[in-house]
């Protein structure tokens, strides 16, 4: 075979083709094919994803990178989202802020999740970044009003502002009055998540009477229902709207300035918010309907007869989210008119009653996997299960990347056998090649994950609860799942052996949760020993690991690779296991 | 896969297990600062006869895994919600440099409410009747509802005031007095 040599392309080139190849992963590869593509990539490198903003330190991605544009950075791990993380526990992004504020002037976008971001460090991006035209805070916390006021004022170019699922201090809806009257380019507003009983209306409807461009705008829950019509019609043009509080006494008035509203927006595409909302304004919507795509009512409380209508109208329905109030008859409804339904989500309206408040079932799954043969991702909270059922969702959804599980009960049986649900989950696996994402529940031996190992060789990302019987459950995984990025795992009885036998797998993987488990302090010592390129942090609330035997298991256990060595920002009750540690108990 | 025998020689070092049979269940404390404590069950749980698991009247921290504003938003949408949080309004009175919050949870009725606010902004409200409003007194207190009007305090029954109330306000003079005598 000739060898082309690397001298004959310029670097303009190389640079050139590099121009098109967007995906992180790709580049990464570009990246290790010689000492010239490396060097040329990483000048020319615009975006960087950090899954873990642990496993590297700004300074060494500033090093690599001299010329970033776009980051996105992420924090806690993903079980912080249940409580299980407790407060103070990490994940702060000011030392990304104050080391980039010098490096990266000409920074257009942050996004950053399950992070700690103050005022201080929305201040600083404010003042530093004034370019910024994204600024994505999706489930964070730590920042209030002020921060947000500073971005507003300073931030000329931002386009997008999206504060989904973030828990902000609310001082003052006044904030929104700091966006300057020249300012017009707003494209993407969503503050769905603020609580204030003061978010500034008049601030907001003269903000988006200027912003032409508008086209996605997601309110919270303050906005009364008698607001949305003149909202709306300074935003014709909007492509996805949320409501506030979807409820108020019926007035025609107010009925039929909100039915004029909506027919109006021609684009509309994605419907979300209806926060209490009452059937008698429903049909306001009926309009827009039939060319929803996604729609969101997992904040409403309404029940069928009227919820199953809705849905009924919407035949170009892609992605669902919905409370339970379906039901398995409103499931079956979905099924057969929405055939391009790709995603649902069925959320419980009553999660930690004893006795089911509604007839959803495994039924309704099972109709809507039958009759809906794009369906790739679907999180079900139910309260029965069985592993016929299982199986034939797996035959008649070959295609799913996410499929999420969640038997009220953690432990539940399959009601018709009562055997566990082994089975079922491993027809899942078996017939879903493309499995990305997976979370299981349920009455779970170890055979479930056997069938795991073997057959879920795309799968990224796994979560598992009150399941396995023995280390061997978590040996078939560490060993089996080639693709296998993040664990998860919490109260199964999953101790040292099948973790000290596959650290060398753990390095591969971005983290591995686990907490309520069985893996003993002393293990962890030895993995820190062991694995100087993992980080081995024991959380325990009680008090500091040496005060217990070393057989002891631990309460919390997070490991993930890093290349920046352990941190230096951790709470008390957070210790890392490395060789530091190890020593100076011996 | 690997059998038993190889997984078993795999594994170099041994170390002794805990022997925990059963996951730990654990009682639940609203917030995150919580303490844990265990709970070993006295059986074994493996076999399959039992379709009920864990003791139901334990709340499993982290279970159903249900992110924690949309247990919240769902609580408050509840008709039924004696348990939920209180109703924290603010309260403003006309001269006054800054407002107050009060819980409207708190108090069991009008007579208490309106002595509360004669306590933290000092002053005194007049006599109530239906008919005229709050007689002898400069203030009278008036309440914002959910549809953006603004009320007498006291016209309604005491739980459907602390349902439809945005926020407090203590008027003053003559605004005051156009209200109670019949509003606009």
């Amino acid at each position: 075979m000739q060898k082309k040599t690397a001298y004959s392309f310029p670097d303009e080139i190389l640079e050139h083709v590099f121009s098109f190849i967007h995906s992180g992963k790709d580049r990464n590869a570009a990246s290790v094919v010689c000492k010239s593509w490396y060097e040329i990539e990483r000048w020319c490198r615009r975006k960087i994803f950090v899954g873990n903003c642990y496993a590297v330190s700004p300074t060494m991605v500033i090093r690599r990178f001299p010329d970033i544009r776009s980051i996105e950075l992420k924090g806690k791990p993903h079980f912080a989202d249940f409580n299980l993380v407790p407060d103070g526990w990490g994940g702060y992004v000011l030392p990304w802020i104050s080391e980039m504020a010098g490096a990266y002037p000409w920074l257009e976008e942050i996004r950053l999740k399950r992070m700690v971001v103050t005022d201080e460090s929305l201040e600083l991006v404010a003042k530093s970044f004034t370019n910024l035209q994204v600024l994505v805070l999706f489930s964070c916390e730590g920042f209030s009003t002020d921060g947000l006021a500073a971005i507003a004022a300073s931030c000329k170019n931002l386009r997008e502002l999206d504060l989904r699922d973030s828990e902000v201090d609310d001082l003052s809806g006044h904030w929104l009055n700091h966006f300057p009257d020249t300012y017009t380019s707003l494209v993407s507003l969503n503050i769905s998540c603020l609580g204030s009983d003061d978010v500034s209306f008049s601030a907001l409807e003269r903000l988006v009477g200027r912003c032409p461009n508008l086209r996605r705008l997601l309110l919270n829950r303050e906005v009364p229902l008698d607001k949305i019509a003149n909202l709306l019609s300074r935003a014709p043009q909007l492509i996805e709207f949320g409501t506030g509080t979807y409820a108020a006494e019926l007035r025609s008035d107010v009925y039929s300035n909100l039915a004029e509203a909506f027919c109006n927006c021609k684009e509309l595409k994605c419907l979300s918010g209806f926060w209490d909302a009452v059937p008698a304004y429903l049909p306001v919507i009926y309009s827009v309907c039939s060319r929803l795509t996604s729609l969101n009512l997992s904040y409403a409380p309404i029940q069928n007869p009227d919820l199953t209508k809705l849905v009924s109208q919407c035949p170009s329905l892609q992605r669902m989210l919905v409370l339970d109030y379906i039901e398995d008859s409103g499931l079956e409804v979905l099924a057969s008119s929405c055939k391009d339904l790709q995603e649902l989500r069925v959320f419980p309206s009553d999660p930690f009653g004893e006795e089911p408040n509604v007839s959803l079932t495994e039924k309704g799954l099972v109709a809507v996997s039958s009759g809906c043969p794009k369906l790739q991702s679907v999180l079900y909270f139910c309260r029965q299960m069985s592993n016929a059922a299982l199986v034939t969702i797996a035959q008649n959804c070959p295609n799913f990347t996410r499929f999420r599980l969640c038997l009220l009960d953690p432990k539940i049986a399959d009601y018709r056998t009562l055997q566990p649900l082994d089975v079922g989950f491993g027809a899942i696996v078996e017939h879903c090649k493309d499995l990305r994402r997976l979370s299981l529940s349920g009455l779970l031996t170890d055979r479930v994950f056997e069938y795991i190992g073997m057959h879920a060789k795309k799968l990224e990302m796994l979560s598992v609860a009150f399941a396995g019987e023995s280390d061997l459950a978590l040996h078939h995984v560490l060993s089996g799942c080639e693709s296998l990025r993040k664990l998860e795992i919490m109260n199964c009885p999953f101790g040292d052996k099948a973790l000290l036998a596959n650290a060398a797998k753990l390095e591969t993987m971005r983290s591995l949760w686990m907490s309520s488990c069985s893996v003993s302090l002393g293990a962890c010592k030895m993995l820190g020993q062991k694995m100087p390129r993992l980080n081995i942090e024991v959380m325990d609330e009680k008090g500091p690991p040496d005060s217990r035997a070393e057989s002891d298991p631990v309460d919390k256990l997070y490991i993930y690779r890093s290349v920046a060595g352990p941190r230096f920002d951790m709470p008390p009750f957070v210790w890392t296991m490395d060789e530091d540690f190890a020593s100076e108990l011996s | 896969m690997e059998n038993s025998v190889a997984y078993e020689k795999a594994t170099e070092l041994r170390l002794g297990l805990p022997g925990i049979d059963e996951p730990a269940v654990l009682s639940s404390v609203k917030n995150n600062k919580r303490s844990l404590h265990d709970e070993k069950s006295g059986e074994n749980g493996k076999s399959a006869q039992n379709e009920t698991a864990p003791p139901s009247k334990a709340q499993i921290v982290g279970w159903p895994p249900v992110q924690s504003y949309r247990k919240n938003n769902f609580q408050q949408a509840k008709k039924s919600e004696s348990e939920c949080g209180g109703i924290y309004v603010k309260v403003s009175m006309d001269g006054a440099p800054y407002l107050r919050k009060i819980d409207l949870k708190v108090y069991k009725g009008y007579p208490e409410l309106l002595q509360v606010l004669e306590n933290m902004f000092k002053f005194t409200i007049g006599d109530y009747s239906e008919r005229e409003g709050y007689k002898g007194s400069d203030y009278e207190p008036t309440y914002e509802d959910k549809d953006g009007d603004w009320m007498l305090v006291g016209d309604v029954p005491w739980e459907m005031f602390i349902r439809s109330c945005k926020r407090l306000r203590i008027m003053k003079g003559s605004e005051a007095r156009g209200l109670s005598c019949s509003g606009v």
